[in-house]
């Protein structure tokens, strides 16, 4: 019973959307990993979540809200970030989201159920109507970064090279920031933003912890990232407790699994991150 | 304006802005404003916790954050970029388990309302009892920091000099660590876990572009968390009287949007020498993992 219940066709769409959210988050998050842009892939998603509650006020599609937030986001983190300290700017930039995020879920009452599930995701309720915009998206994530992949490699690994070389390694920066943003505002509304950001670190970290080669590495993200959210999806059916809860358990486990190969000495000790 | 709880909602907001703004110098200094976000983030599954057994919130939040503290200094890297996914991980990780807490609350209450005080806080309804723990946390992350003091500040500037001179750079992170999970404890009583960042980060980003004294610094940071916090309270206990109706704005949007007026004016002024980037922005191998 239980097999046949969770291939069916009202699970088919949450295979296939989580399993899409999985490759964006595998590929975007391995390189938030290596260009260290760890606090700002978990500020983008969240501040995202206080545009959501702006647009349920204004009474347009919450998708809206999320965009204009995260880019808005992305770029102010992206454009006060040589000037200032990076760290200190995308702290404030999210907490400035969240600020206006509490402000506009107190002035709307009925918006705390919808923003317990932009939080946390609601994975299980997928509709047919929904996977079409995502798997859009998964493809336009892959394609930009695919444009730019060799670009974004050099800038992140090595700066001055790509300086030298005329990339502008500021300009990569906020070019990886937007589409960093774009990619997870649109998959808030399915997964969650603190699960897209558990989905992103996780398997991107144990990847990198177990191999230096960034090949390998990326598919290894990915690899992870889909046997998480394939496994979660399971358990949670299962259990029905939270996604989100076998998503960050998993890729904290992941990464731990990835430490504990290195030190027994199977993987170089170069991709210590 | 003199009420019982707006009375209580003083005093644990200055406290709240004081410890930050001191604590906060430090994490700014260190880079360590990520870590300090997280700490306040896995402070909620603490939160969630602390509802779902029914004891106070601030003692859910407090033994949450020195345990995720602690978890970070033992898997992390010293290095900053590896220090940032170490932090991340722990977060990843937690925020799944917050997750958890929070539906198995939602499932014995039926609300999300306690969801919504633990994340963005509510400071009109902390109980007074919360005080002396408030207070004595505070006392005890400035007596850290005040015992640590000239070597927590060379370590924070220039570790390979400190690590010269002697200083145990692995355990000056770990005490200050904590330091701030206790810290950050106090602010998400304030003004909720997810805002303690704007108290944290806010008041020490301006203080450190006015002055370059770390001792000054630290006492512009009081001074701006405070001022911003009290006027914060004082903004929303008037907002009652504001359209759209009398229900009054949060305390938390009041308190980001003045601490980022404080860092935006900051702005006005140029400074006399660029700011420094901390050691750690390059990619100097401040401590090599013991």
């Amino acid at each position: 019973m239980f097999s046949s219940l969770i291939f069916s066709g009202f699970m088919a769409n949450t295979w296939i959307a989580a399993s899409i959210v999985a490759v964006i988050a595998g590929v975007t998050g391995f390189f938030a990993v290596l260009r260290g842009e760890t606090f700002a892939a978990h500020a983008i998603p969240n501040g995202a979540f206080a545009g959501a509650a702006g647009a349920t006020l204004l009474g347009v599609n919450v998708i809206w809200g999320l965009v204009v937030f995260a880019v808005v986001g992305a770029l102010g983190i992206g454009a006060a970030g040589s000037r200032a300290r990076h760290d200190v700017v995308t702290a404030l930039a999210l907490v400035v989201m969240l600020g206006l995020g509490a402000l506009f879920v107190s002035v709307s009452t009925e918006y705390a159920q919808q923003a317990y599930a932009l939080l946390f995701g609601q994975v299980l309720g997928v509709s047919s109507v929904e996977v079409a915009p995502i798997a859009g998206l998964g493809i336009a994530t892959l394609a930009a970064i695919g444009l730019a992949f060799r670009r974004l490699m050099l800038t992140s690994a090595m700066p001055e090279v790509a300086e030298a070389r005329g990339v502008s390694v500021r300009g990569m920066e906020v070019y990886f920031l937007v589409v960093m943003a774009l990619a997870t505002s649109m998959t808030v509304p399915v997964v969650g933003a603190l699960l897209m950001f558990s989905l992103m670190i996780g398997p991107a970290a144990a990847a990198r912890s177990v191999t230096a080669r960034p090949g390998v590495a990326l598919a290894l993200s990915v690899a992870i990232a889909l046997a998480i959210v394939w496994l979660s999806i399971a358990l949670s059916y299962r259990t029905n407790w939270p996604l989100g809860f076998f998503v960050g358990v998993g890729g904290a486990l992941f990464y731990l699994l990835g430490l504990a190969a290195r030190t027994l000495g199977s993987g170089p000790r170069a991709a210590a991150a | 304006m003199t009420s019982g709880p707006v009375l209580t909602a003083l005093l644990i907001g200055g406290i709240a802005a004081i410890t930050s703004g001191i604590i906060g110098v430090f994490s700014v200094l260190r880079s360590q404003s990520f870590a300090g976000h997280s700490l306040a983030d896995i402070a909620t599954t603490g939160g969630a916790a602390a509802f779902l057994i029914g004891v106070n919130q601030f003692w859910g939040f407090l033994v949450a954050g020195m345990a995720a503290a602690g978890t970070m200094e033992a898997i992390g890297v010293q290095r900053r970029r590896g220090r940032d996914i170490a932090t991340g991980v722990v977060l990843g990780g937690a925020l799944g388990v917050a997750a958890l807490l929070l539906y198995l609350g939602t499932l014995r209450t039926s609300t999300t309302g306690a969801s919504f005080s633990i994340l963005f806080g509510s400071i009109f309804v902390v109980s007074p009892d919360t005080v002396p723990a408030v207070v004595g946390g505070g006392v005890v992350a400035l007596l850290a920091v005040a015992v640590l003091g000239r070597r927590l500040l060379l370590a924070s500037i220039s570790p390979d000099l400190a690590r010269a001179r002697g200083v145990n750079l692995r355990l000056t992170g770990v005490v200050f660590l904590m330091a701030l999970a206790v810290t950050v404890s106090l602010s998400a009583v304030a003004i909720g876990a997810v805002l303690s960042t704007a108290l944290l980060v806010g008041p020490a980003a301006t203080a450190l572009r006015l002055t370059r004294s770390p001792g000054k610094a630290m006492a512009v940071s009081a001074a701006v968390g405070l001022a911003a916090t009290w006027a914060g309270i004082w903004l929303a206990y008037e907002s009652y009287y504001w359209p759209p109706r009398a229900h009054g704005w949060p305390v938390s949007f009041f308190v980001v949007a003045l601490v980022l007026l404080g860092y935006l004016l900051s702005y006005a002024r140029p400074a006399r020498r660029p700011v420094p980037r901390s050691p750690h922005e390059e990619e100097v191998p401040q401590c090599s993992p013991a």
